[in-house]
């Protein structure tokens, strides 16, 4: 009977204490975790920079809804292991309102079932499209799918005549995502991979296999990596006199890539969102006031040109930033209002979401690039 | 397959494996004079590549070279003095971790110095699009770069560790240090030389390579590795074994990526090294004795 008792007023005091615990009602407590130094530091650095430039704008402000974000940021190195760990502190010892990152498509798929697990929202910023399909509740992501960017290679493919292709893929689960949705969406658009390997992200050199793909008579070569090894593949297609154009995917939309391959780099094709075309969009375009202003922001302050992973940071807090100022730092109550949130306008593109799509954008958040003396420019 | 692909094959071999050679002579530098394998050999590749690029900048690139050697071949005999010179007969395993140790703290240290990006130095000859036409196949003429200055550093090297008393002076230190002291030869500033000339070497390899492999400030370990496996199968003290054991490991992956997924190419390439280490555990061209004793 007394155990009875005293088990119940324990539940109760746990049900009780729950909400007290989680939420401090001043503070919006969010965390993050991007791969800042490491291999991948191409993607976390902006990441990390917009998400901590976007903080200290809303802090210097007055907080979202009067209330002050406190920003715990980790740097997992791009390895899934530290991705991990920092997500189960994130979640267990600091109790974040949400997740903001990882910056790599591996490391997201492994918190994609310890974040639902723990119910705590999850806003990934990388591109595979197993993040978001099958859907998890808690877990969103702001980047286009890969599978986009393989549709709108393969229809400037179709456009340019394109019929035969080599397919090189870092060993990386974004490399991997990206093999897949090209070896599946291939038949569907008339073209026939000749061959498809995968390379070491770390691959220093790869003449080896180049010289493989140019045996094969393929009109085309497509890379898949979020490496430096981009800018390699670059040179030593070159190199090899193998003269065929070079597509890569949207792990190419930062202009270090494009400097470190210099001439090499001439002519790369890619799909990419708008920030990169930023000042050459037309004046109407809904997203161009926003793209405009936050790359004059992130130059004024960090000297360098923005990305589009920096742009995923942004969309990611902006959308949690919209959610806490409508409902509050419940977290049941945010994930639902971003299950429903439309037409909000991010840097990547419109976001629609449901309850069937957790990512929100259409194929239409790209736009095929291409570099032209050194900068980016639309594919005409 | 025909024989211009052969040949491009080949050629493609000899640019990987052109990279591992260069790498794999600074581990006997050090090696020959100290019997230290030094785990921070592949941060001063990346030293050597950094600094270039930053100097690059505000002078001609031949200039930005030489003092990014000389930069390195003092930072080397700074990290020496630092961590390594008082310690009395340091065992192995202890070098070993202390030597990673500094690699962890090289690297950190240049992420803080420079950032997390790519860079490169430009091409010494032609740009990143040129390329040598050799009977049908092609290859990039920092290839020959590569060779060339590893053929020099041999060279220089051989000389050095045969013919001058400086030379013979650190072999016999790595023979036996207290029999060299009885000499009365300075081991400790002989010690000291070894890291300014294997890090300055380490220095140039970097330059050397950054058109080709690019620069940043975590590619040292990843190098070191491959650098390292060729140094130990051409026979570590030998540095004419670690440019022929380079050279054949490269030539040996591009023969596996031609009939096997790329993604086996580590496999057959370490698969054939630990048979030849089974055979000959002293490395393809070591001596019998595999002691540390300069250049054979």
């Amino acid at each position: 009977m007394t155990t009875k008792k005293s088990l119940a007023s324990l539940a109760l005091c746990a049900i009780l204490a729950a909400p007290l615990s989680a939420a401090d009602p001043g503070v919006v407590k969010i965390g993050a975790i991007f791969a800042v130094t490491g291999p991948n530091a191409n993607l976390g650095t902006p990441e990390a920079r917009t998400l901590q430039m976007r903080v200290d704008e809303a802090n210097r402000s007055g907080g979202i809804a009067g209330k002050k974000v406190e920003l715990i940021l980790k740097d997992s190195q791009g390895s899934t292991e530290k991705a991990v760990s920092f997500a189960k502190q994130l979640i267990e010892e600091d109790d974040v309102l949400a997740i903001i990152g990882p910056s790599t498509s591996g490391e997201s798929m492994k918190l994609k079932g310890l974040c639902n697990d723990a119910e705590t929202i999850l806003v990934s910023c990388a591109a595979a499209e197993t993040i978001v399909n099958p859907v998890a509740r808690w877990v969103f992501k702001v980047a286009p799918m890969d599978s986009f960017a393989a549709q709108m290679i393969f229809a400037t493919m179709q456009g340019m005549g394109i019929r035969r292709i080599g397919v090189l893929c870092s060993n990386s689960g974004f490399g991997q995502g990206g093999k897949a949705q090209l070896l599946k969406l291939a038949p569907g658009a008339g073209i026939t991979i000749a061959v498809a390997e995968d390379y070491d992200k770390d691959a220093t050199d790869l003449t080896g296999v180049l010289t493989k793909i140019k045996g094969q008579n393929v009109q085309a070569v497509v890379n898949w990596s979020t490496e430096p090894a981009q800018s390699i593949v670059l040179k030593n297609i070159r190199q090899l006199g193998f003269d065929v154009p070079v597509f890569q995917s949207h792990g190419f939309g930062n202009l270090a890539y494009a400097a470190a391959a210099g001439k090499a780099a001439e002519g790369t094709i890619f799909p990419c969102g708008r920030i990169l075309a930023a000042e050459v969009l037309p004046a109407g375009h809904p997203q161009k006031k926003l793209l405009v202003s936050y790359r004059n922001a992130y130059i004024a302050q960090f000297n360098e040109e923005p990305s589009t992973f920096g742009g995923h940071a942004w969309d990611a807090f902006g959308i949690i930033a919209e959610a806490v100022s409508k409902v509050g730092t419940d977290k049941n109550k945010v994930r639902d209002f971003i299950e429903t949130l439309s037409g909000f306008v991010g840097t990547a593109g419109i976001f629609n979401f449901s309850p069937a799509d957790h990512n929100g954008l259409t194929m239409d958040a790209f736009e095929m690039l291409t570099v032209k003396n050194g900068r980016f420019v639309p594919l005409r | 397959m025909g024989a211009d692909q052969i040949l491009q094959y080949l050629l493609s071999g000899i640019t990987t494996g052109s990279v591992y050679a260069i790498v794999g002579i600074g581990f006997n530098i050090i090696y020959s004079s100290t019997g230290i394998i030094n785990f921070a050999q592949g941060e001063f590749l990346m030293l050597g590549g950094m600094i270039s690029v930053s100097l690059s900048h505000s002078m001609p690139l031949a200039a930005a070279i030489a003092a990014a050697v000389i930069m390195t071949g003092l930072i080397g005999v700074l990290l020496q003095r630092l961590f390594i010179s008082w310690l009395k007969n340091p065992a192995v395993l202890r070098m070993i971790i202390i030597t990673i140790g500094l690699s962890i703290l090289v690297r950190e240290a240049s992420l803080h110095i420079w950032d997390e990006k790519v860079h490169a130095l430009p091409f010494w000859t032609g740009s990143e699009t040129s390329s040598l036409a050799v009977l049908g196949a092609r290859i990039s003429p920092q290839v020959l770069w590569v060779l060339g200055v590893s053929a020099l550093m041999v060279g220089a090297l051989t000389l050095f560790f045969r013919h001058t008393l400086t030379g013979k002076a650190m072999r016999a230190c790595a023979s036996n240090a207290t029999a060299a002291r009885l000499c009365g030869i300075r081991t400790s500033s002989l010690v000291t030389l070894s890291f300014f000339i294997a890090a300055a070497m380490g220095g140039l390899a970097g330059c050397v390579v950054s058109p080709l492999t690019q620069t940043q400030y975590d590619m040292g370990t990843s190098l070191a590795v491959k650098g390292f496996t060729c140094a130990v199968l051409g026979g570590l003290g030998n540095v004419t074994g670690a440019v022929a054991a380079g050279l054949l490991v490269g030539v040996l992956e591009a023969a596996s990526i031609s009939v096997l997924p790329l993604a086996y190419k580590d496999v057959v390439a370490l698969a054939i090294m630990l048979c030849i280490l089974f055979f000959r555990p002293e490395g393809l061209f070591g001596g019998r004795a595999a002691a540390p004793a300069g250049v054979r």
